[in-house]
Order: C-alpha cells, then sequence, then structure tokens
C-alpha cells in the first residue's frame, strides 16, 4: 500500500486511514459531516496526491489528444483547462480526466488514481505508434497535489501563493516555475476553490503553511469521506463506479464533452450511433423521500415506469440537504429518461422506500449577487 | 472508561440485563468506527427477535452496521429520541445513544457475552 508525502501530517492531524485506490487516504479528521460543513461554509483542505499526472508533450500533441479525447483540445488556450476523457471503441468510460495546456506541444493530463497505469499503458502505446511527435511521461510520483475548497479558499490561497491566483477563472490556471508550482481555479466538491500541484519535497511546508494562513478563515483538513459526499451533491460522478466502461458521456448526462464538429476520435462511432438511436442506459439523479439511505448497489426502479430500473452507483446522506440522494444506472430500454418529479423506489434491507427522481445536481453553490 | 455494568458481544454491542428486560446499544468503539451516524432504523414495539437475529441498522454517512440481538427477545421500546437525533448515538453510545429495549425471553442465552474486561481485552488485541 503507497502512502503520500502528507501522510505523517495526517497522523499529526488525527486522521483516520482507509485504502483508496492502491494508497493508504486519510478518510476523515474531525468527521465527515463536519469537513463537509467546513467546505461548504468556510473552507477545507484535501490531500489528492494519489491522482495520477501524465505529461504529453511534441510538435503532434495536438492532434495526438484531439483523436484520443471526445472534448475540443483545439479550443483549449494555454494556461486553461478541460474536462475530458479517455474512452473505449465503444465510446465508453477508461477515465475520466483533466487536460492542462501550457501550450500546443505541451499539455499535462490528470486521471485516476485506479486507471493510472492503464491510461499511461494507453496513451504509450498510442504515441509509438505516432512515431517521434509525441513523448508521453509520468509525473505522478514527482507530483504532490492539494485541494484547497470552498468561500474562503481564495483568501487562503492567495494567501500563500500569491494575488494573481485571485485573478483566476474557473478552469484556468498559472504556473509558478520557481516554486514548480501550478494552481488552478478546479476542484471536485461544487465550490469555489482551487487545485495546488508542487513538488513533492514542498509538499509538507505548503501544507503546513496552508494550514497555518486559514486558521483564521475557519480552514480544516477534509478526507475523502467527505469530499465524496460533496462530489455527489455536486451532481459529479465518480469514474470506477457512477461512470465505467459501460456507460458512455450521453448515458451519463455528459454529452457537452463530445465535440461532433473536431475530426475522429475514439470512440466516436459508437457515440454517433448511440445519439440516433437512443440510450438504453441513463444516469438519473434521485432523492429519498421516505426514511433510509440508498447506498451503492441497492436498486432503484421508477413507479409508474417499472420496466425503468437499476443499481444505484452512489448513494449517500447529503449533509447539506439533510436527506439521503443518489445517482442510478438506470435500464430505460432506449427511451426517454423519466422526467424530473417522476416517483420512484429503492429497496433497503427488503424495505421499499420512496424516492423522487431530480435534475443533476443536487446542490448548486449560492453565488454572489445571485 | 467501558462500563462494568453491563455485558458485551464480538460485534462491538453492549447489553445492560435488569429485572428480565435488555437495554441493547453499540460500544463507544463501534460508534467511533462508524463515524456520523445519520440514521437509525429500528424494529416496532412488540415484535419478536431470536438471539443473534438482526433487529435494525445504523446508518453513518459512510457506511452502514446490521444490529444483532444476542439474547432472544421481544421489543419492549426503542429509543424514539434517534428519530431527530441519530447523533445521540456518537456523543453518548452507552447512555442516551441506546437502540432497543427487550423483554427476554429466557436468561440463559448469554454465554458467550464478554465482561468489560474481556471486551477491553478483545479491544487491545
Amino acid at each position: 500500500m503507497q502512502r503520500t508525502v502528507l501522510y505523517e501530517r495526517h497522523v499529526e492531524s488525527g486522521a483516520r486511514f482507509g485504502p483508496f485506490a492502491g494508497y493508504e487516504m486519510p478518510i476523515q479528521y474531525e468527521g465527515v459531516l463536519a469537513e463537509h460543513r467546513a467546505v461548504r461554509e468556510r473552507a477545507g483542505m484535501f490531500d489528492v496526491s494519489h491522482m495520477g499526472e501524465i505529461r504529453v508533450r511534441g510538435p503532434r500533441a495536438l492532434p495526438f489528444l484531439q483523436r484520443l479525447t471526445p472534448n475540443d483540445v483545439g479550443a483549449l488556450r494555454p494556461l486553461r483547462a478541460q474536462y475530458s476523457a479517455l474512452l473505449t471503441e465503444r465510446g465508453t468510460f477508461i477515465d475520466d480526466l483533466l487536460v492542462y495546456c501550457f501550450d500546443p506541444e505541451d499539455y499535462l493530463l490528470v486521471v485516476n488514481a485506479a486507471s493510472r497505469d492503464r491510461d499511461l499503458e494507453l496513451l504509450q502505446r498510442a504515441a509509438t505508434a505516432e512515431g517521434d511527435g509525441v513523448r508521453v511521461d509520468d509525473q505522478s510520483d514527482e507530483t504532490a497535489l492539494i485541494a484547497v475548497q470552498g468561500p474562503r479558499a481564495v483568501e487562503i490561497v492567495t494567501e500563500v501563493v500569491g494575488a494573481e491566483a485571485a485573478e483566476l477563472r474557473y478552469y484556468s490556471f498559472l504556473h509558478q516555475d520557481g516554486s514548480q508550482r501550478m494552481v488552478s481555479r478546479t476542484g471536485y466538491t461544487g465550490e469555489d476553490g482551487f487545485e495546488i500541484y508542487t513538488a513533492p519535497e514542498r509538499a509538507e511546508g505548503l501544507w503546513a503553511e496552508l494550514l497555518e494562513r486559514g486558521r483564521d478563515a475557519g480552514l480544516s483538513p477534509a478526507g475523502l469521506g467527505a469530499r465524496d459526499t460533496l462530489r455527489l451533491e455536486a451532481g459529479m460522478m465518480l469514474c470506477g463506479q457512477d461512470i465505467d466502461e459501460e456507460t458512455t458521456p450521453i448515458e451519463a448526462g455528459l454529452s457537452w464533452i463530445v465535440k461532433w464538429k473536431k475530426g475522429d476520435f475514439v470512440g466516436r462511432d459508437a457515440l454517433a450511433r448511440q445519439r440516433e438511436t437512443g440510450c438504453r442506459r441513463r444516469l438519473v439523479g434521485f432523492e429519498v423521500e421516505g426514511r433510509g439511505i440508498a447506498r451503492h448497489g441497492h436498486r432503484l426502479t421508477v413507479r409508474d415506469a417499472p420496466d425503468y430500473a437499476g443499481p444505484v452507483t452512489s448513494g449517500a446522506f447529503a449533509p447539506t440537504l439533510g436527506r439521503a440522494i443518489g445517482i442510478a444506472r438506470l435500464d430505460c430500454s432506449g427511451g426517454a429518461p423519466p422526467a424530473p418529479g417522476s416517483a420512484a423506489s429503492v429497496t433497503v434491507r427488503g424495505r421499499e422506500i420512496d424516492c423522487r427522481i431530480v435534475k443533476l445536481p443536487f446542490y448548486r453553490r449560492p453565488r454572489e449577487g445571485a | 472508561m467501558i462500563p462494568d455494568d453491563r455485558l458485551y458481544t464480538a460485534q462491538h454491542e453492549w447489553l445492560k440485563v435488569e429485572d428480565g428486560e435488555a437495554v441493547l446499544g453499540i460500544t463507544d468503539f463501534a460508534q467511533q468506527e462508524l463515524g456520523d451516524v445519520v440514521f437509525v432504523e429500528l424494529p416496532a414495539p412488540g415484535q419478536e427477535f431470536a438471539a443473534g437475529s438482526e433487529v435494525g441498522a445504523i446508518e453513518s454517512v459512510k457506511a452502514v452496521a446490521e444490529i444483532y440481538t444476542p439474547v432472544a427477545g421481544s421489543i419492549e421500546a426503542v429509543n424514539e429520541g434517534l428519530e431527530d437525533a441519530p447523533e445521540l448515538v456518537n456523543e453518548d453510545p452507552y447512555g442516551e445513544g441506546w437502540l432497543v429495549r427487550l423483554r427476554l425471553d429466557e436468561e440463559d442465552t448469554r454465554d458467550d457475552l464478554m465482561t468489560a474486561a474481556a471486551y477491553e481485552a478483545q479491544l487491545a488485541g
């Protein structure tokens, strides 16, 4: 089992650990509810150094990524990031990822820890076929990643990395070469926030400094437990659980990452067929109205259309909403997905509990002036 | 720290027996392992259970733990306070966070229960 460079800091903070994608990761410190609330109301800090970083460089880097990912890398300007994926020929997810553009010959892919090896192998094999034009390097072990998320993240992060961080737009980033640091306005919580990539030897110092400077703003360390409830409330998919090799972006409601005008890419034909004929399965959000919590593996059924049924892929108590929510993969046999508001039920320990289909996301952060 | 006025199971439940009745709850170790409790599913009063059967479940944010009764009996009362305040299981597992009260069928089915000292030894081991 691997550990991140921040392991000792987590022990000091009283973390409880659990296995995740081959790493011994902090699941919680004070408690999932308190950490979840800290991120929604103030700020929370996550060690997500287990994520994989893969550098793609060379004169052919742009056409290479255009072919391997469904989103339009050509539209990505330097110092901007893009949500995308690696797909199979069947148009299903191998992984979801972020593409960071330094320039049209230099990109960084940030991938899930669990699929890192597979992604790397796929990319390297494709690069070899491409010839001299592209080089693919695994930089995961040279990169630590700290996410600071929440309404007060901006004041904490600017104090530590400089005022220019406050100027960053959502999904843009800056590169501070002197400190081998990349600061991006991205996250997986539904709040404003930043992800800071740094060299492993600088990670402990950065973590300590953020914790120190963030104290007055109410910053707390937060574990993967809160990260999961936060991302679920924000309607974000977890790869390997909600989306996987049996799920396409269209089925997952992520059609926006598929760009048809950019030319050919892996999975395009299968997705084009699905766009014509409709989806057999759909990922839908639901809220539990009765008493109980639907969990991964329970079965959701739409009341007026019992053919529409399928497994819950993510289910948890949503601390911000005060009730249980989830995502289910419904068999829709090619028909339209059930309308938001449709009554449904889930079977938990032999008991049927009332649910309602709702639109994703479950939670949207209040915006200034809105 | 482990109260010595009751008995314990290997599954981290406690049982306090008095006058043919038993109050059932989970231990401090169990509530810590579970994390923040957000929902407790309890049986209906009057329902009968065999020793070792499932009487309900405790849901934390991240996990679910079934509750088993180590003794046979019928449900005399459930802790209704948990409906609005499931966090009592975390805050006071040996007191306000109790789960159910059973009327015992018979009193000789408790051979495999541990004393506080034995339970503490199990935790230490």
